[in-house]
């Protein structure tokens, strides 16, 4: 019987403090900046993007302290499905998220893109490739902060054009993306006064064995492999062109390569590679110190480039934040980005920085070699650095973008 | 230097090699499928996420054991299969008196929950597995670079096809399992346990996708999805071969390699599609595969 009353009472005083509660909470809302971290959590980019782009997010809150606002994160798997991602964003939107963050894959990038506008919100994107992001399909409500597929052949053709390869023969992945790299890469080699020798379009993802390709490619008498492709299908044709010797006649180029990739090929086939990276985490002091503050939330590993992103791009989103005020930040995404652009950007990953008219993100580009096994001091030094190319440079030059927002 | 059809001599030779390679793994995977369908009447769904296990399991050998490939070639397919015997007991043997369609579903949820199980520990993005040092390096054949490895790759297979066809056609074991299939009742009168040979059986079929696993280890990345893209054709091989005939597995799975291998010259953007062309041609011209008996 006591303890029957005294479940009582306790439900009692529990409904009071609900209700009390719940006044708070309302006004709790409005002070609150809710980030909806949307990315790829079970898929082939679960490694490099997804759940260290979470615990990235949340450094940038922990880092950027406490300023008289509260800010919560969320968190999404969007299966790398355009109508999967634009249904979350549009409920997370409609039910208070301020931002949304990452958004890997180009198409759910894209799509995700048109919501944020429509509804006037935030799109903070650091997982997709494609440069039409800040080009064509450029929004006021939208900073691409990472990298794209412009700066990935700029950074990377060029610099291989430069050491004598001249003549390219590509595998390529058969979609949007493997074609539009192939095309940017094409452009500069030509540019540079090299060629193309041909190119083989293989069916995606359906295709594991990549040795009848590089065979192909061997034939063409090409000096320069170029791999317009991503993750599993850049590793499985690396491999294979260690095994058949192509690395003895032809240079590799990986055009889209990260730690994680590189990881997983392992440093005995890897070695030699040049690749380019915004972020890697053993570049400087505070690169490093930021790696030493995440290492042991993010399953022990240093965070890659696309999480790294994220940390970046939130923590400026923060900053903008405090100077404008929660109410007005909240009340428009475009206000929010255009105090984005305004203030100078300066994190631990990325170092100085500015937010271009277009929404992109300039910051210098980092050409890598991969390292040998004997050079590797611990389990995560793979790169050396091999050049580096400012921001202003490595990007698409504002004009060429096509971006309605900058046309006068 | 010679034209075949506009391409040159030694680049088509250099293909049709590699197709016989691919061929080697998809003879050794539609093998299995086709031991288990035809002894079992299952539609092993699991095999490409078994396949995967194979090639994880050498790989957390050496990892967290220090097992070498050469030991993980035997220990891998052994512990692979055991975990294939458990499945049939718990689930599969479930199933054996209803339609194909029960045990095709459950196969493709437990390949499902492999592999997601298997994503969820290891990630996404793959595994390095180095070439045994035995093998790696490769033969200059004048027309193309030929890895020893991949060689040593078609070598096995052939070995285990041809003792797998051996045991079942030509041994007394194999005689067992096949009069098992035919009248099951009968067989167990005669004093044979034949749940238990089923058992055996299927735990013989899932160390053979185990092998193929360990093989392909060192020349493609070890990820949790390294099976799911190659089920899908091997199916169409087992179809193609004729469902649960040994021979015809073997011969198609060789077959098609090649037949993918000289797409991949002349028109890459098909090289997935040709199988299931193929497929579709032969399910109309003969329903009951090329090997089959109606």
């Amino acid at each position: 019987m006591a303890i029957q009353r005294r479940t009582l009472l306790a439900a009692g005083t529990a409904a009071v403090a609900a209700r009390s509660g719940f006044r708070s909470a309302r006004a709790q809302a409005a002070n609150t900046i809710r980030i909806g971290v949307l990315s790829d959590m079970s898929g082939p980019y679960r490694d490099t993007t997804g759940p260290g782009s979470v615990v990235l997010t949340q450094q940038a809150v922990q880092d950027f302290g406490s300023r008289g606002f509260n800010v919560e994160v969320l968190q999404a798997d969007h299966q790398n499905k355009p109508d999967v991602g634009a249904n979350i964003a549009r409920q997370w939107f409609d039910q208070g998220v301020d931002v949304v963050v990452d958004l890997p894959t180009s198409s759910v990038a894209l799509a995700v893109n048109n919501i944020a506008r429509e509804k006037n919100k935030v799109h903070l994107n650091s997982g997709a490739a494609t440069s039409d992001l800040t080009g064509t399909q450029c929004s006021p409500n939208t900073v691409h902060w990472t990298y794209d597929t412009y700066m990935l052949a700029k950074s990377t053709g060029a610099a291989i054009v430069k050491t004598g390869g001249d003549s390219w023969y590509f595998i390529t992945a058969d979609y949007a993306f493997g074609h539009a790299l192939e095309r940017d890469t094409g452009n500069f080699v030509r540019a540079q006064g090299g060629r193309v020798l041909g190119a083989a379009r293989y069916p995606f993802p359906a295709t594991t064995d990549f040795s009848a390709f590089l065979l192909q490619a061997q034939a063409s008498r090409a000096k320069v492999l170029g791999m317009a492709n991503a993750s599993t299908d850049t590793v499985n044709t690396i491999k294979a062109a260690r095994e058949f010797g192509l690395h003895r006649t032809m240079k590799l180029a990986a055009l889209l390569m990260g730690v994680v990739d590189v990881k997983s090929l392992g440093l005995e086939s890897g070695q030699g590679l040049l690749l380019t990276e915004s972020f890697y985490w053993d570049l400087n002091p505070r690169t490093r110190a930021l790696t030493e503050r995440v290492r042991a939330k993010n399953e022990n590993r240093p965070p890659a480039m696309v999480p790294a992103g994220c940390y970046g791009a939130v923590l400026h989103y923060l900053k903008a934040v405090a100077e404008m005020g929660v109410a007005q930040a909240k009340a428009s995404g475009v206000d929010a980005v255009a105090r984005m652009k305004a203030l100078p950007c300066d994190d631990d990953a990325f170092g100085p920085g500015t937010i271009r008219a277009d929404g992109r993100k300039l910051h210098p580009a980092f050409l890598f070699e991969v390292k040998a096994p004997a050079e590797s001091r611990n389990p995560w030094d793979l790169y050396k650095l091999a050049a580096t190319t400012p921001g202003e440079e490595v990007f698409r030059p504002l004009a060429d973008g096509n971006c309605p927002l900058v046309r006068s | 230097m010679d034209d075949i059809f506009g391409i040159p001599a030694p680049l088509l030779f250099g293909q049709l090699l590699l197709g016989l390679i691919n061929g080697a793994f998809y003879a050794m995977l539609s093998l299995g499928l086709a031991v288990i369908f035809g002894l079992l009447n299952i539609v092993n769904m699991a095999h490409g996420a078994q396949f995967m296990m194979g090639a994880f399991a050498a790989w957390m050998l050496l990892a967290w054991f220090g097992i070498g490939y050469w030991w993980a070639l035997i220990i891998a397919p052994i512990i692979v299969g055991i975990t294939g015997i458990i499945l049939e007991k718990l689930f599969i043997s479930k199933l054996y008196k209803l339609d194909h369609l029960y045990g095709l579903l459950l196969t493709f949820g437990l390949a499902l929950i492999i592999e997601g199980v298997f994503r969820n520990e290891f990630g996404s993005s793959g595994l390095p597995y180095r070439i045994p040092a035995e093998l790696s390096g490769a033969w200059d054949l004048g027309f193309m670079f030929m890895p020893i490895y991949r060689g040593w790759v078609v070598i096995a297979a052939l070995v285990l096809c041809l003792a797998t066809w051996l045991i079942i056609e030509k041994t007394r074991l194999g005689a067992y399992l096949r009069a098992a299939t035919e009248r099951a009742e009968l067989v167990q009168a005669f004093g044979v346990n034949v749940p238990r040979m089923v058992t055996l059986t299927y735990g013989f079929g899932v160390a053979l996708a185990a092998v193929g696993g360990v093989l392909a280890a060192p020349i493609y990345s070890v990820n949790p999805q390294m099976g799911s893209n190659l089920i899908i054709v091997v199916f169409a091989v087992v179809v193609i071969g004729g469902m649960g005939s040994i021979l015809g597995a073997i011969l198609t799975g060789f077959a098609l390699g090649v037949v993918e291998g000289l797409t991949k010259v002349f028109w890459p953007e098909a090289s997935a599609t040709v199988i299931f062309v193929i497929m579709a041609i032969v399910l109309v011209a003969r329903p009951a595969g090329l090997f089959g008996r109606a």
